[in-house]
Formats: C-alpha cells, sequence, structure tokens
C-alpha cells in the first residue's frame, strides 16, 4: 500500500484563492474523511490530489502531492500513471453510456492500455468487491444507464477498482443516493480500506463518524478554505480541539 | 363499496366539439358568402377572409361562454394554429406539385438508361438519368469522405481541445457556413480547376461541396459534443486514460447518434447544390463512374439543362428529376432523425 501526503497545498482558480496551506498524511490503510461546509475547498483539495484541478482552464496551485514520497506534479511524472493510481468516484454516478456493465468494469483498462490475463476474474472480483456482483451478474451485457443510481455509483466503484489504485479518492458519493444504497457503498468502503487509502468528502457527519479513522475540518470565512482541525474521527466528534469544529460537528452552524 | 370511473374532466365534451366545428363550418360559409357578395376574388381571399371570421368567430365564442380573458385566449389560439398551417404550405404545395408533375416521367428505363443516346425531344421512354443519379451519388459520397472527418476534427478541437485558437475558428465556420455555393464554385475553379487540372471532372464539384458542407459538419459535430456531459471526460482521464483515448472511447461513442445526424444534414445541405456544379462538373449525359476524368452528371445539373432545353418532353424530364432528388433528401432527412432519435439498445 501507498503512503500520500499533501504539503502545503494552495489553490487558485483564476486570481480567486480557493485554498490555503493545507498538509495533511493519509496513513496507508485508513479511510480519511474531510468535512467542512460547502465552498471550502474539499473537494478542489482532493482534486488536487490525482491532478484533476488542472482541468479548469483558470486553475492555479502550488505545494507538493507525495505518493510513495515522490511529488506527482515534479516535472516529467506521467500524469496518466498517476491518475492510475490514485482512483476516483465522482459525486454523480457516471457509467459510460456507451457501454454495458461488464465494458463499463473494465474500461479503465482499455483507456490505460493495460494487460489482464483473465478479464472475467476481474470483473468477478471488482464487482464483488464493490457489493455489487450478486445484483448483476446475470446482465453483465445490460447497459449501465439500466442500474438504478446507488448500483450505478457502485458500477463505478468497481470500475476505479478494476486499474488496481492504491488511493481511491471519493467526491461525496453518496450525495446523489437513498439511505440504503448510502449504507451499502459506506460498508464497500469499510471493507475497501483493508487493502487500499481512501480520502472521501461528505456533507454528512454521520457518514463521516461511521466510515472514517481521521477526519479533517475544513473552513473558509470568507477568504480562501483552510484546515482547521485534523485529527482522529472519534476525537472530533467527541473532543474537538477548536470551537469552530464543535459547532460544526453538532449542527450549530455550516 | 362505490366504484370510481376515471373522468379526464380537462379534455373537451362533446357538445365543445360539436359547437367548435359548427364555428368552423359557419366561418366557411361566411367567407364565402362575402367573397361573393364584395369584389374580392381568388383563393387567397378566400383563405384570408376565413381566417378573419374563423379569428373573430373564436374570439367571440369565448367571450360568450368564459369572458373577456377567454375571447383573447381563443382568438391567439386561432391565429397560432392558421399560422403553423401557413408555414407548412408551401412546403406541402411544392411537394404536391413535384410529385403530380413528376410522376408522370418516372419510367422504368430513367433509371436503367442516360441521355446520350437520347434528344430532349424524344419520347418518354428513351434516355434516362442513371447518369445524373450515378454522378450525385458520387458527388456526394467524395464530398462525405472528405468533409466528415474535417468537420468532426474542426468540432473536436472547439470542444476538446479548446486552444488558442478556438474563437477564431468558431467564428470562421458560422461566416463559412454563409458562404454563398457559386462563391465555393468560383473559387474551386479559379484556385485548382483552371491552374492544375484544366478539366471538368466530378473530383472539382465534390472540393466545392466539401466547402459548402464542412461547416454544417462541424457546427452540428461541436453541439453534439457539447451535450456529452463533461463528467464523462473526467471519469475517463480519473482511470489513466490519455486525453486522446478518452475522447476515442467514449466521448465519441457517446455521441454517435448525434454525429450520424451531423453527417446526414451535412450531405442534404450538398445533394441539391447547382451552382458549383455547373461551373466545374461540365455536366454531360454519359454515365462517367471516375470522378477524376471527364465531365460527370448530376440531378440538380440534370434538371437545371432539361428545363433550359424547354421541349415538353425535356420538361416533364426535368420534374421527374425533381422528384427523384426530393425523395432522395427525404430519405436521407428521415434517416437522420430516425438515427437522432432511436434510444441505444442492446
Amino acid at each position: 500500500m501507498s503512503s500520500l501526503s499533501a504539503r502545503g497545498i494552495h489553490a487558485w482558480f483564476g486570481k480567486h484563492h480557493a485554498l490555503e496551506d493545507i498538509s495533511l498524511d493519509f496513513a496507508p490503510g485508513t479511510v480519511t474523511a474531510l468535512i467542512g461546509p460547502s465552498g471550502c475547498g474539499k473537494s478542489t483539495f482532493i482534486r488536487t490530489l490525482n491532478r484533476m484541478h488542472e482541468f479548469i482552464p483558470s486553475a492555479a496551485m502550488a505545494g507538493e502531492v507525495l505518493l510513495d514520497g515522490k511529488d506527482v506534479y515534479a516535472p516529467g511524472t506521467d500524469v496518466t500513471k498517476i491518475r492510475l493510481q490514485i482512483g476516483m468516484v465522482f459525486q454523480k454516478p457516471n457509467p459510460f453510456p456507451s457501454m454495458t456493465i461488464g465494458e463499463n468494469v473494465l474500461s479503465g483498462l482499455k483507456l490505460a492500455q493495460l494487460k489482464v490475463d483473465n478479464k472475467d476474474d476481474l470483473l468477478e472480483e471488482c464487482l464483488e468487491r464493490a457489493g455489487l456482483w450478486k445484483e448483476v451478474k446475470d446482465r453483465l451485457g445490460a447497459h449501465g444507464g439500466s442500474l438504478s443510481g446507488g448500483q450505478q455509483q457502485r458500477l463505478c466503484i468497481a470500475r476505479a477498482l478494476a486499474v488496481k489504485p492504491q488511493v481511491l479518492l471519493m467526491d461525496e458519493p453518496c450525495s446523489a443516493l437513498d439511505p440504503g444504497s448510502t449504507l451499502r457503498i459506506e460498508e464497500t468502503i469499510r471493507h475497501l480500506s483493508e487493502s487500499m487509502t481512501i480520502v472521501i468528502v461528505t456533507h454528512n457527519m454521520q457518514q463521516a463518524a461511521r466510515v472514517s479513522d481521521h477526519t479533517a475540518f475544513f473552513l473558509s470565512d470568507g477568504g480562501p478554505g483552510h484546515m482547521v482541525e485534523f485529527a482522529p474521527t472519534n476525537e472530533i466528534f467527541s473532543r474537538p480541539k477548536d470551537k469552530r469544529t464543535e459547532d460544526y460537528v453538532t449542527g450549530r452552524f455550516g | 363499496m362505490s366504484t370510481v370511473q376515471p373522468t379526464r374532466p380537462w379534455v373537451a365534451t362533446t357538445a365543445d366539439r360539436v359547437r367548435d366545428g359548427l364555428i368552423f363550418v359557419v366561418s366557411i360559409a361566411i367567407s364565402y358568402g362575402l367573397v361573393a357578395a364584395t369584389p374580392l376574388k381568388g383563393k387567397l381571399a378566400y383563405f384570408f377572409t376565413f381566417f378573419a371570421i374563423l379569428t373573430l368567430a373564436n374570439g367571440l365564442n369565448g367571450f360568450l361562454r368564459y369572458g373577456f380573458a377567454a375571447a383573447k385566449d381563443a382568438a391567439i389560439k386561432t391565429l397560432v394554429g392558421v399560422g403553423a398551417l401557413l408555414t407548412v404550405m408551401p412546403i406541402a404545395s411544392i411537394l404536391a406539385t413535384v410529385i403530380s408533375k413528376g410522376y408522370k416521367g418516372i419510367k422504368p428505363n430513367l433509371f436503367t438508361q442516360d441521355m446520350s443516346l437520347a434528344t430532349p425531344t424524344d419520347p418518354l421512354n428513351n434516355g434516362g438519368i442513371l447518369h445524373a443519379i450515378s454522378g450525385t451519388l458520387i458527388l456526394v459520397f467524395l464530398s462525405l469522405i472528405m468533409s466528415v472527418p474535417l468537420g468532426i476534427l474542426t468540432a473536436l478541437y472547439l470542444t476538446e481541445i479548446k486552444g488558442r485558437f478556438s474563437k477564431p475558428i468558431k467564428f470562421l465556420v458560422q461566416a463559412m457556413s454563409g458562404v454563398p455555393s457559386i462563391v465555393a464554385g468560383l473559387f474551386i475553379l479559379s484556385a485548382v480547376l483552371y491552374p492544375i487540372t484544366k478539366g471538368y471532372s466530378g473530383f472539382m464539384g465534390a472540393l466545392a461541396l466539401t466547402i459548402l458542407m464542412i461547416p454544417t459538419v462541424a457546427r452540428t459535430s461541436e453541439e453534439v459534443l457539447n451535450l456529452i456531459p463533461q463528467d464523462l471526460r473526467e471519469a475517463g482521464t480519473a482511470l489513466g486514460g490519455t486525453q486522446w483515448r478518452t475522447v476515442a472511447m467514449i466521448v465519441l461513442p457517446a455521441a454517435r447518434s448525434g454525429l450520424i445526424t451531423a453527417m446526414i444534414l451535412g450531405v442534404a445541405r450538398i445533394a441539391g447544390e447547382t451552382a458549383p456544379l455547373l461551373l466545374l462538373t461540365g455536366g454531360g449525359d454519359k454515365v462517367n463512374g471516375n470522378p477524376f476524368h471527364d465531365p460527370i452528371g448530376s440531378l440538380p445539373y440534370y434538371i437545371w439543362k432539361s428545363f433550359n432545353a424547354g421541349s415538353e418532353e425535356a420538361i416533364t424530364r426535368a420534374w421527374a428529376g425533381l422528384l427523384v432528388l426530393v425523395v432522395l433528401i427525404l430519405i436521407l432527412f428521415t434517416t437522420a432523425r430516425f438515427l437522432s432519435t432511436r434510444k441505444v439498445s442492446r
């Protein structure tokens, strides 16, 4: 398992300073939750980790993201290799519409031109790990769009797993889902954390408390978003050091 | 236990329909009477009197039943309905004329012979338009294989690469779609035909048609590609795909049916083009399968030439050619609509 750490991350959109000086270490095999009100830079932060930030035309950044000690922004780094090692699940389920369920899961292999010996085994393994195998094993040839929202999101998780990432970034993966699907995805996350490092952005306090080992609280008080507190999850929720964290996790603001 | 019957209280009752029908019939009668009693004359007079009276009558009906607001509603409803009818009428009229005049020329030999052994005054069972149909198909095919890749690449530059030149290119493509076809024809004539090939050929015509077709294909493709959610592109790159592989494996397949529509709209744009073909293809009455050498026929050219010939048979032939061309274009549009609305299913 790989270690991932962020060192002094800043982010800008044009002249707007969106994120200020974030340093965080993600220990291998742990789940880290990022919480905070909307617009505080959580999503921006995780998108700097796998270099998705640079897709926004006016974006700029500063700082280092170290994957196994190597800066992913170092000159000469192969970006596609970085994104293979740091997978991502998005807020809205986005299965590829022109592909079947099976093709969706294996699409990463084709996109990144990877070879595997036994595709069927990999397909079953990924769907199994994403908690979707039992529901779709008889209709792998159906279109991804024919699944329910929760199933589509687990399909996207399975798709991210197929390229064997070391780290999985999840940007509010349950915000579009009903409680039942949310629960199933949380089980999946707990299960996956045995073999990979997970970073999850969530607006759901209970979710952070249920799935994460560490929690970071981000806040923007008018200026750029910054990290107020980072601690083991039970400490954040039971005895936060900062008054603002306490107010937020107890629902007094935000 | 009471059983509840499903009802649709918002749908017009039979009484309403009968009243509307009566108003319609009475309006026709009044307008007929008015045209007969006054100096107004002609079909148009009937139509406009009927139109005005129907609007008034529907408005009055609405006023008597539900008051002033309903009167306005009814009158405007009538105006809108008749306006839509007015738009469709010329199209229907064109179709009716082409069919009624063209069917006489549709004979089996029309599709198996060319005009090389027939003169404009020959009877209709001699000679045909095989050279024009084959020429048009060759021209369309050549333009298609040249303009579709260029058009889609342009669209990809605008939607995926979004490079520094996007804005000027977008502007140029839009401006190009307004280029008169004769300008495209003259351009190829002076830039390629006179200095280089020095002879009429199908390829010259196809080059001019390509110039006309690229903007249509590029703009339609651009709109289609813009509809593909950004999410999918991000998901592709987040899985370790390069931009090129993401576009090729995810964006283009997702846009497939729309791109086919873009292609067919482009073909429909050029299939009836006449002006550049007059300058560049040289016409010709013989089937010519070689687009790179010698004059080649085409349907628009044939129609133009036959009308100019002036004999009764030639004019009937021209209408028949027109009918074939219209049917060809209708088939293309229908296919485009079918392909663009069809759901992806497997």
